[in-house]
């Protein structure tokens, strides 16, 4: 038993939190959800906040997380700063179909569904489909991501009560990317916000998603949000993550992917708001003749820390996989890039390459990049790299005497590092925002 | 234009320039000639406002500004330019942004309104005709993958856009092959003006074929060891750079006015 300097963390908040409000959870009087719940947050007393001891945790600790009483968000009406962000990100012309979820809680007031025809694409609020009962979602959810492996997972599994669920039938191509918007708004306390997202894309699709998380700027609050994609044989997935939370948030996320046969992932991950943020984005190549691509962009500035952890397992022969993260460190900020390959022993002939870039504009960044390759199988093509390094002085000199000041001549520097993996966007009017926004952010770090 | 008075240039504490003297008119052409290493790039790096160079003495007047506590940028609003010897690659920045930039922030400097983008793509268009470009080349990014007469055409390029009163050409010529060297020159004596001057360093005569220069430089080990008419360079051309060395040293430090 230890119960010394444990128990003083707020883990015992969380669960008595729990004991409050899980009777008031959709989908309550579920037999099976109510067991996995219990299972989570029982999962998650006994092991408590994950440690700088553990394996996937030394490089970031979620003290400040654990130190900060969270209640769990409550459902309420949209106001205020959020709103306009809201009409921004709407005007961006990614309307055709989006759903919004203010705290986790799906608001239909803001959100735009079209008409979909029987048979095809669903998509709607997980509460709504746990109220009706829920027989859809019981093989699926809660059944990819490992609460036993992320404390956090846990948390989200034992508190979420809402979040989408997209269900996108076999054979079917959308011509329009679905917009999944969560959306924090400033409370009195710190309010923890646990958003669950089911995505199910049958054999022979075509999909892509996108996630945007916002949040009001210096207002304390946590967002805990897990995501599982089931990527169907033969199908091809793109999947967009913009982490934009307020300056002040923590951001702890897991995207839990599993791909069937012959099916081609693509993931695209920004990360550029919150103060304290963990990404895992896991991939399980779960069939023979799988593609997958990792693209990331990470930017960082002033205090704040940004992990990004990504796990692609190898599970079956003839797989390949691309990962390009990028990272641009300012200020005293720090970036955590940690790539995990792992290629089983029926993983034959499996070609894997992962390459990170940092871009460090101050001193005082630091970044901590590490590969980290588990091959099992002898028959595989595997290859890393890492760089860490400043501006080029030379490339800098060479704009400036052409008559460019030597700021906008830095920022076109950045920007064209970025440039590569935001032109790897598939929708338009995404690639057009991260445009505006990169150096609109770096103009705010220097 | 340009007066260089006993320019003296250390790189990492050695001694590279060891006292320049340069009259550059308005309307001329000088050539600078000298063997490999003898300092000819660091002179048009220090006048372009590269960092790196440590001037231990003399000075640099451009119109009659002391262009050495200039910053790159102004040096090359107020109409300086330089091609470089080996053009720098920028991945991720088309041709047409990065002269977009340019050439904006020289208006701006200049009180003219900024041009937009159909206004600058059309005059951009207009300018890869003297170098003998595709209109495609604009959208490439900026000596990515270029090969070398392409990235020398691109400076040429960049000349004619930005239409410098003072270009220096740090071996616009090398590693050409006869077909670009025609296009290059053809492009550099389009852009010859009275109210022009271009200093071209060159190893080879055959640049100064189809570039007549008014006077010919000889750099040497940091100084200019004699300096002459367009006839020097078909001397050079013959006998190479050490009969120069058998001079008295009273031939150093010759100016042409
Ligand atoms: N950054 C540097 N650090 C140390 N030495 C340098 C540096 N840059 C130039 N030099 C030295 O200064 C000298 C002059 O170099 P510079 O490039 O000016 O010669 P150059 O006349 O242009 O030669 P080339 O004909 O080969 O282009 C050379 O000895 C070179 O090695
Ligand atoms: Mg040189």
């Amino acid at each position: 038993m230890s119960v010394a300097v444990e128990t003083k963390d707020t883990r015992e908040l969380f669960i008595s939190e729990h004991a409050r409000v899980e009777d008031s959870l959709a989908g309550s009087r579920l037999g099976w959800l109510l067991r996995l719940r219990k299972a989570a947050i029982r999962s998650f007393a006994e092991r408590g906040y994950p440690t700088l001891d553990e394996e996937d945790w030394r490089q970031t600790s979620v003290a400040p997380i654990a130190r900060t009483a969270f209640r769990a968000a409550e459902a309420t009406k949209f106001h205020g700063r959020a709103g306009e962000e809201l009409e921004r990100e709407a005007a961006g012309g990614l309307a055709a179909c989006r759903l919004v979820f203010v705290n986790g809680f799906y608001a239909p007031e803001l959100s735009s569904v079209p008409r979909l025809p029987e048979g095809g694409l669903r998509v709607g609020s997980l509460a709504a489909l746990l109220r009706a009962g829920g027989e859809v979602l019981e093989p699926h959810l809660a059944q990819l991501a490992d609460d036993g492996r992320n404390p956090f997972v846990a948390l989200n599994t034992a508190f979420f009560a809402d979040g989408p669920y997209v269900h996108v039938p076999a054979r079917t191509a959308l011509d329009f990317p679905v917009h999944l918007l969560y959306v924090a708004t400033e409370s009195a306390e710190p309010a923890a916000a646990f958003p669950r997202a089911l995505l199910v894309t049958e054999r022979e699709t075509k999909a892509t998603f996108i996630e945007t998380f916002v949040g009001p700027p210096s207002a304390s609050y946590f967002t805990n949000a897990v995501s599982e994609l089931l990527v169907g044989e033969n199908a091809h997935i793109e999947h967009v993550k913009l982490q934009r939370e307020g300056d002040a948030a923590f951001h702890v996320a897991t995207l839990q992917a599993r791909q069937a046969r012959n099916s081609n992932f693509v993931s695209h991950s920004f990360s550029l708001g919150g103060l304290l943020v963990r990404n895992d984005l896991n991939v399980v190549l779960d069939g023979e003749g799988i593609e997958t691509t990792l693209n990331g962009l990470f930017r960082c500035t002033g205090r704040q820390h940004i992990d990004n952890h990504t796990l692609l397992d190898h599970a079956k022969p003839h797989g390949s996989s691309r990962e390009l993260y990028k990272g641009i460190l300012d200020g005293a900020s720090k970036g955590v890039f940690n790539g995990k390959i792992i290629v089983r022993k029926d993983a034959q002939l499996t070609d894997a390459q992962q390459t990170n870039m940092n871009l460090l504009l101050s001193d005082e960044a630091y970044i901590d990049t590490k590969p980290q390759l588990e091959i099992f199988a002898d028959d595989v093509k595997c290859k890393h790299g890492a760089t860490i390094g400043a501006i080029d002085s030379d490339a800098l000199f060479y704009l400036r005497s052409r008559g460019i000041p030597s700021d906008t001549a830095r920022r076109m520097l950045i920007t064209a590092f970025a440039n590569e993996m935001i032109g790897r966007v598939p929708v338009e009017p995404v690639r057009e925002r991260l445009l505006e926004l990169i150096p609109q952010q770096l103009l705010q770090g220097r | 234009m340009l007066e260089i008075r006993n320019l003296c240039a250390r790189v990492e504490g050695k001694e590279i320039l060891k006292g320049i003297d340069l009259h550059v008119k308005a309307g001329e052409v000088h050539a600078i000639m000298g063997p490999n290493g003898s300092g000819k790039s660091t002179l048009a790096h220090i006048l372009a406002g590269k960092e790196g160079y440590e001037v231990t003495a003399g000075e640099a007047l451009y119109e009659g500004k002391n262009l050495l506590e200039m910053d790159p940028e102004d040096r090359a609003r107020e109409g300086v330019f330089l091609a470089f010897q080996y053009p720098v690659e920028i991945a991720g920045v088309s041709i047409a942004a990065f002269l977009k930039a340019a050439v904006n922030a020289g208006r701006k400097h200049r009180g003219q309104p900024e041009l937009d983008a159909m206004e600058i793509l059309s005059m951009l268009e207009d300018r890869c005709k003297f170098v003998e470009m595709n209109k495609e080349f604009l959208k490439r990014n900026v000596n990515d993958g270029f090969s070398g007469g392409e990235k020398k055409r691109n400076e040429i390029l960049q000349m004619a856009v930005l239409e410098p009163r003072l270009a220096i050409l740090d071996e616009t010529d090398s590693g050409l092959d006869i077909d670009a060297l025609r296009i290059v020159a053809g492009g550099v004596n389009k852009l010859r003006r009275p109210d022009r001057a271009m200093v071209v360093v060159t190893h080879y005569q055959r640049l100064l074929d189809y570039i007549q220069p008014d006077h010919v430089h000889v750099l040497q080990a940091g100084r200019i060891v004699k300096s002459g008419g367009p006839e020097l360079a078909h001397e050079l051309e013959k006998s190479g750079y050490r009969w120069l060395e058998l001079e008295p040293k009273g031939a150093q430090s010759v100016s042409v006015r």
